[in-house]
């Protein structure tokens, strides 16, 4: 659930872990988030494109676990807080039927800026970690 | 590939690095609300600046914005993406990597920055560079090079909004079987299942699938303390011996713990397909799948024997049946 009242930089401490986030990945997400991201590559879509590339089925675009690295964190931060950068590595595709958890903790703060480094990671069910990486956020200095 | 191959191919390759994948390109859409929206709902995120005029108006905002994580959605060029797509580039370049047998493709990373937040009737338009290629690199895919290109992202005003580097890496297909099956397609259209992934072999453990291919298992001993060890090693745990010999194994054993693979089915592997680990008599433990049986009726503790068989095409592996043993 979104938090709508935003977290002042000062509230924020290096360690802090953010509330995980489940996610049902359906061949519906994988297709409908494909789409709003305007990403018809055929193997988000098309079952037998999939299979081509030697998965068993539809799987997530890059622009939509990127979305989720976003998300995750504004849900978190709250509405006024502003996202300045994403780094994603990617790991194990998401395939319908798994689910991803997403965990993050709070790394690094930079008081000139207010920009507060969350590490992000995705782990779904079956095959492990989908994606990590960092997403940079700032925080207004009061709330 | 020779070394003049190599060579020939590296100097192809890195006469690409700095061109212009092509023209600066205006996104078919402005930055708009339904787009926005349509994002928010599939993702299932709430924030209100997005999406809630009236929210957004009263916050620090001053208005509705777009997640920053859409800045690349506003430059895709959309459904003829699902066709054989126009010669670019980048598709250039990919073309002669293909042609010397880099076919595999795989999305690394990503990195974005956000300059600023965009407003509905911001307008994007993309550059796009291929900024680097790597040396040549052993990856857990295959041999390969990764690629980046970097697309910059100006508004209305030429100004600079964001970028974000692709990081992709072209390579040769570990399992090149694999590949291939991809254009081996049936007379009704379908590719072909693939056959199970390839047993990994490197320089430590290479001896031990041979010897598998040959219908024997065989376990690593210790040629000082002849101890014995499984999976295989360069040294020994007791000893620090680097010696070493192997014995064969008898295959007799019991069930030390097992699991049963539900979802997803790997295409190419047999359901149900149960995996055990497995205790052998001679005193090391070995993963194997479990078969002869239902899943219902292995039990821990369970003795079986083992056999090497072929299981597909191409590959030979110990499976363990329950005694007794179905001599065939
Ligand atoms: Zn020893």
């Amino acid at each position: 659930m979104m938090n709508t009242q935003t977290l002042a930089y000062g509230d924020v401490a290096v360690g802090d872990k953010l509330p995980p986030l489940k996610i049902d990945i359906t061949s519906g997400l994988i297709t409908g988030a494909a789409i709003a991201t305007r990403d018809f590559t055929p193997v988000h879509h098309e079952k037998w494109a999939a299979q081509a590339g030697g998965l068993p089925d539809v799987f997530m675009n890059i622009l939509t676990s990127n979305g989720f690295m976003g998300r995750f964190v504004t849900d978190w931060a709250g509405p006024d807080s502003t996202i300045k950068g994403v780094s994603l590595k990617l790991g194990a595709p998401n395939l319908p039927g798994f689910v991803m958890t997403v965990t993050g903790e709070v790394k690094a703060k930079d008081d000139y800026s207010g920009i507060v480094e969350v590490a992000v990671e995705g782990e779904n069910n079956v095959w492990g970690t989908h994606m990590s990486g960092t997403v940079k956020i700032e925080l207004p200095k009061e709330a | 590939m020779t070394p003049e191959e190599r060579k020939d191919l590296e100097e192809k390759i890195h006469a690409f690095v700095g061109r212009e994948v092509s023209a600066p390109t205006r996104g078919l859409d402005d930055v708009n609300a339904p787009m926005i929206r349509h994002y928010c709902e599939v993702l299932g995120d709430e924030n209100p600046v997005y999406t809630d005029a009236g929210f957004a108006e009263k916050s620090s905002k001053g208005g509705l914005i777009a997640p920053p994580t859409m800045l690349q959605v506003w430059s895709m060029e959309g459904y003829p993406m699902c066709q054989e797509p126009e010669m670019d580039v980048q598709r250039e370049l990919h073309k002669v990597f293909d042609d010397s047998g880099f076919i595999g493709v795989l999305g690394t990373n990503t990195t974005s920055e956000y300059y600023r937040d965009l407003r509905p009737g911001d307008q994007v338009t993309t550059h796009c560079v291929i900024d680097s290629i790597s040396e040549q690199k052993a990856t857990a895919r295959g041999i390969g090079y990764f690629i980046e290109t970097l697309y910059t992202f100006t508004d209305q005003n030429d100004e600079e909004i964001g970028k974000l580097v692709f990081r992709v890496l072209k390579f040769i297909p570990n399992d090149s079987n694999e590949a291939d099956a991809s254009d081996d397609s049936g007379d009704d259209g379908m590719p072909e299942t693939p056959s199970r992934i390839a047993s990994p072999r490197g320089h430590d453990n290479a001896w031990w699938w041979e010897a598998v291919d040959n219908g024997a298992v065989l376990i690593q001993r210790c040629k000082s303390c002849k101890t014995l060890r499984h999976p295989p090693r360069p040294m020994c745990g007791e000893c620090q011996s680097m010696e070493w010999d192997s014995i064969e194994s008898s295959l007799d054993g019991e069930v030390f713990s097992f699991t049963q693979i539900h979802y997803p089915k790997f295409p190419g592997y047999p359901y149900p397909l149960v995996i055990g680990v497995i205790s052998l008599s001679e005193g090391t433990r070995l993963i194997a799948n479990i078969v002869g049986c239902e899943p219902e009726d292995v039990t821990i503790g369970m003795k079986v024997k083992g056999k090497v068989e072929q299981v597909d095409e191409k590959t030979m592996l110990p499976q363990f049946y329950p005694l007794p043993v179905d001599k065939k």
